[in-house]
Order: structure tokens, then sequence, then C-alpha cells
């Protein structure tokens, strides 16, 4: 397990350094203390799961890093604090967001979303993606026109990752996206994630309940309990942690 | 058919300054999902700024429109950057509070700078009528208030779905996290709306008070508020297409129930127009044109 205040120098190869990097974060809510000294990191290329029971803290952490929640210790990305910016700030320097429970832009179309989700592109390549992500999932292409609120749950999840990753994002952050979701459908979103980190070598932080399924296309993990990361390593090692086969794994 | 078209028309006249000033008022909603009760009375000032243009400066009428559009819009810019951004744009009530004062304020300073003497505002179209038919006159007036009214709205159509501003502009009033989440500034983009609605209300204002049967004195909004209110929750609050035939609806029903509807009283009118729109409501909760908060999980 790499010890996450030591950063690699950057002379180090070009993938695996880190993007982001976050140290003795903490959260509350008003007058309840949600994170107590959370300390966490994303190399460039990984995909890095995070566990935890509900209220655990996870979803805070998410939203700590896009700065929706009131926060102190250090947030870096790329090396630069990040820590107290407004989550527009952050999104511009490739933090996309997937939120829990989705976050489309229900009465806008399908279309719409993924244009918005390019809001601060400023190439010509636009059209090009969006029909790509039309290629990947055929069922947008099919509802471009519809209003993304009419979506099924499974079909708003695919929207939602497609529209975070028109931004061209460094940093994919996807907070919970089985929540809600038929397993079949679940299965499906997890395909579907696996193949765009094949095919684009994607950075993605995952929260997930899903244990089993989040290992699957993990490199490493976090385990978080009541507002502390209590466990870490490689996605294989807390696969066959008997504590985590305990808590979250159910075998 | 002559009194009939008479009604007709009396009612097109009215309806479409009711339609536009719902314009307005559709455009704030959409921006920041609350009523801006100050709406009408930044209308009315920028009608007077439009008056002073015009009439003490020796402007043509619609240069002197166009610059207190543009002058109303800034002014609404700064209102909205030191009395509306400090607040949480989630939290209503506040904002409607602060709208509220900004009502009363603005009132108050019109009404000390200007007097309550009604002036006569400078004709935007020429006098007279388009065609007649015994009593029955279609006035240049309503025709030019139609026509401007439908410009406004393809003109603000076009910029709400094809501009980039616009998209900003939708996404925010959609859902504010999440425009947030894909790098949308919402501030700036607020202020837009309200620099837009605040122009779009000057026109309005302009339109309203260039009605030879109208002038031009601080308290014209007040009047005018309650019915561009009506007309803009029976077209739907949210559809700007919904907001015109919302007001030309009230006009028509106003104006056909006090012909027909003998049993009424004159002075009751609005009510009965009014409870038509309560009857509206009742079958279609959204509006006319309202869009249906449909959302699947």
């Amino acid at each position: 397990m790499t010890d996450p205040t030591t950063a690699e120098p950057a002379a180090t190869a070009p993938t695996g350094k880190p993007i982001l990097q976050i140290e003795g974060v903490h959260a509350a809510y008003g007058m309840v203390r949600v994170l107590h000294g959370i300390d966490l990191e994303v190399r460039e290329g990984e995909v890095v799961v995070v566990l935890g029971a509900n209220g655990a803290g996870k979803t805070t952490t998410m939203r700590a890093i896009c700065g929706l929640v009131d926060t102190s210790g250090s947030i870096r990305l790329d090396g630069k604090e990040i820590r107290g910016k407004r989550s527009a700030d952050v999104a511009r320097l490739g933090v996309a967001h997937v939120p829990q429970g989705r976050g489309t832009f229900a009465d806008l179309s399908v279309e719409d979303n993924l244009q918005v989700g390019a809001f601060v592109r400023k190439d010509k390549e636009v059209r090009s993606d969006i029909d790509r992500w039309y290629d990947v999932f055929p069922v947008l292409g099919e509802r471009r026109q519809q209003q993304a609120g009419t979506l099924s749950g499974g079909e708003q999840q695919m929207l939602a990752v497609a529209r975070a990753l028109m931004s061209r994002p460094r940093l994919l952050l996807l907070d919970e996206p089985s929540l809600g979701l038929a397993p079949m459908i679940v299965q499906n979103v997890f395909r579907n994630l696996q193949s765009i980190r094949q095919e684009f070598g994607t950075t993605m932080l995952v929260v997930e309940q899903n244990a089993n399924l989040a290992l699957g296309i993990a490199d490493r993990g976090y385990v978080i309990e009541a507002g502390r990361i209590v466990l870490s390593g490689a996605a294989a090692d807390l696969s066959s942690d008997d504590a985590v086969r305990a808590a979250y794994l159910g075998y | 058919m002559e009194l009939f078209l008479a009604r007709l028309f009396d009612g097109l006249s009215s309806g479409g300054t009711y339609a536009v000033i719902a314009v307005a008022l559709v455009l704030i909603y959409k921006a920041t999902t609350l009523i801006n009760f100050a709406q009408g009375e930044l209308a009315m000032l920028g009608s007077f700024i439009a008056y002073i243009l015009a009439v003490e400066q020796g402007m043509p009428i619609y240069l002197a429109i166009v610059l207190a559009m543009v002058l109303s819009a800034v002014l609404a810019a700064g209102i909205e950057r030191v009395l509306i951004r400090p607040f949480d744009p989630a939290d209503h009530l506040p904002l409607v509070i602060i709208t509220l004062g900004l009502f009363l304020v603005i009132n108050a300073v019109a009404g000390m700078i200007w007097g309550f003497d009604p002036r006569s505002f400078p004709r935007m179209f020429p006098e007279g009528d388009v065609w007649t038919m015994g009593i029955a006159r279609l006035r240049w007036y309503t025709v030019g208030t139609l026509a401007t009214v439908l410009v406004l709205l393809v003109l603000l159509t076009l910029l709400l779905k094809k501009t980039k501003v616009g998209l900003a502009f939708r996404a925010v009033s959609s859902n504010l996290e999440s425009s947030g989440l894909v790098g949308v500034r919402a501030g700036p983009t607020l202020q837009f709306g309200w620099m837009l609605a605040t122009a779009v209300g000057t026109l309005a204002g302009a339109l309203f008070v260039a009605d030879p049967f109208r002038q031009l004195d601080p308290t014209w909004a007040q009047r005018v508020l309650i019915f561009a209110a009506a007309a803009a929750v029976l077209g739907g609050l949210d559809s700007l297409w919904g907001a015109l035939v919302g007001g030309i609806i009230l006009g028509l029903v106003e104006s056909m129930v006090v012909g027909y509807v003998t049993w009424i009283p004159n002075q009751m009118s609005l009510a009965a127009a009014v409870v038509a729109i309560i009857i509206v409501l009742l079958i279609r909760p959204n509006g006319l044109f309202g869009s249906k908060a449909v959302e699947r999980v």
C-alpha cells in the first residue's frame, strides 16, 4: 500500500503520478461532523473505490472534493490546493462528478444534457464526442430529444456518466452508480465503466456499496467507517480480506 | 358582429400588454424559480428612463427604449450582485423578502424623483386604426404590441435554445447543484437572468404606457403586475409562449365577460377572469403550457 503522504517525484513514469491527494480532511453539515480526517490518493489512470456502510462519509468525501460541503484539511488536484473552491471552478480544473441520484437535468433533453456536460470545453470536437456517446449508449441516441427526466433509472445513469465524460475530465467521480438500479442494470453499468476505462484510460474514484462489482473494476480501494479510513490496499487484497468480506461482500 | 369584433380587439389590446409583462416575469421565474415582486417596479423604472431619454433628451423613441433597456439591465446586474448573490439561491424566503423590499424602495424613489402626476409617453406606433368596422377598431397600437411580443419571443427562444449562455441559463434553472458540477457558474448566470428579465421588463413597460389611452406615472406597474402574474400562471409560469397565450386569454375573457355576461358588473370583470384562471388551474395545475415535472428514479 502506498503511503499517500509520500508522493512520487514527477520524474517517474508519466502514468501513476498522483492526480488527487486528500489529507486530513474534516467535514461537517452544520453541527454534525461527518469526516474526521480522511487521507486518500488517486493516481493517473487508476480506478479507486471507496467502500463503506450508509452514513460512513463516502458521499461527503466526494462532495468535499467538489466544494459542495465545508471542509478543513488539504485537497490537492495535480498538486494544487482546491479546497474551498466553488464546485464550478473545481469542474473547470477537470473534475467531473456524477452525484448520488445522478443529477441529470431532468427537464433538458438528452442532447442538451450532453451539451452542457461539455460546457467548459472550447474545442470543436463536442459534436463528435456526443455522437461517440450515442454509439456507446445507443438508447441515448434514440432518445436524444426526450426530456432526461423521462428516461429509466439505468438510462439516466448512462446519461449521467456520458455527460460527465463529455467534459473530458482528468478525474471522474462516481457516487454510487448502482443506487436504485435493478441487478441486471447494475451489471450493465459496470460493464460500461470497465470498457470506458479500457478504451479511454479515464481515472476514476468510485464510491459504492456494491463492493463486489466495484472491486472488480478497481485497482485499489479504501474502506471508510464513521468518517475515517480504516483500511486500504489493492483491490485484490481487499477482496480477500476477511473483515471486508464479512462486512461488505457478504461471504 | 361589430360588437363582437370591438370586444375581440379590446381583449387583444389589453391581453398583449399583459402578455409582454408576463414574459418578463416568466424569464426571472425560469432563472430563479421565484416570482420577483420587484419586476414590475423595475419595468416602471425602465419606462421612466425611456421617457426621460426621449422627451427630456430628445432622442428618437426607439433609440431611447433600447438605451433604457441597456441601462436598466446594468442596474439589475448591480442589484443582483449586491442584494441577491450573497444569499443562498436555494433558500427562497429571504429572496422573496428582498424583492418585496426592492419593490417598495424603487416605488418610493420613483415617486420622490418624478412625483405622481401622470405624463404622456411618446407614441411607439402610428395613431389611428389598421382596420375599422363601425365601432370595432383594430388599432395600430394593438397590432404593434402583438407584433413586438412575437418578435421578442422568437428572439428569446433562439437565445435560450441556441446559445451557450442560454444553455447555462437553462441548466441553472433546471438543477442548480448539477450545473455547478459541469462548470456553470451560478452567480453570473443568474445575473444574466436578472439583466435579461429587466431589459424585457423595460420594453414591456414602454409598450404598456405607449398606449394613447394610458399615461406614465410611478403606480402603473402595481396596477398591472397582478394581471401579468395571472397571465404567467395561466400560461404555465415557466413557458415564454404560455405567457403570450395566457395574457391574450386573460384579456379576451375580461372583455368578453363584461360584454356578454351582463349580470357581472364592469368592476368585477377581472375577478371573473381570475375565476376562469382558477378553473383552468384546477384542471391543469401546471398551467396551459407549463412543463410537468416528469421525473423517474
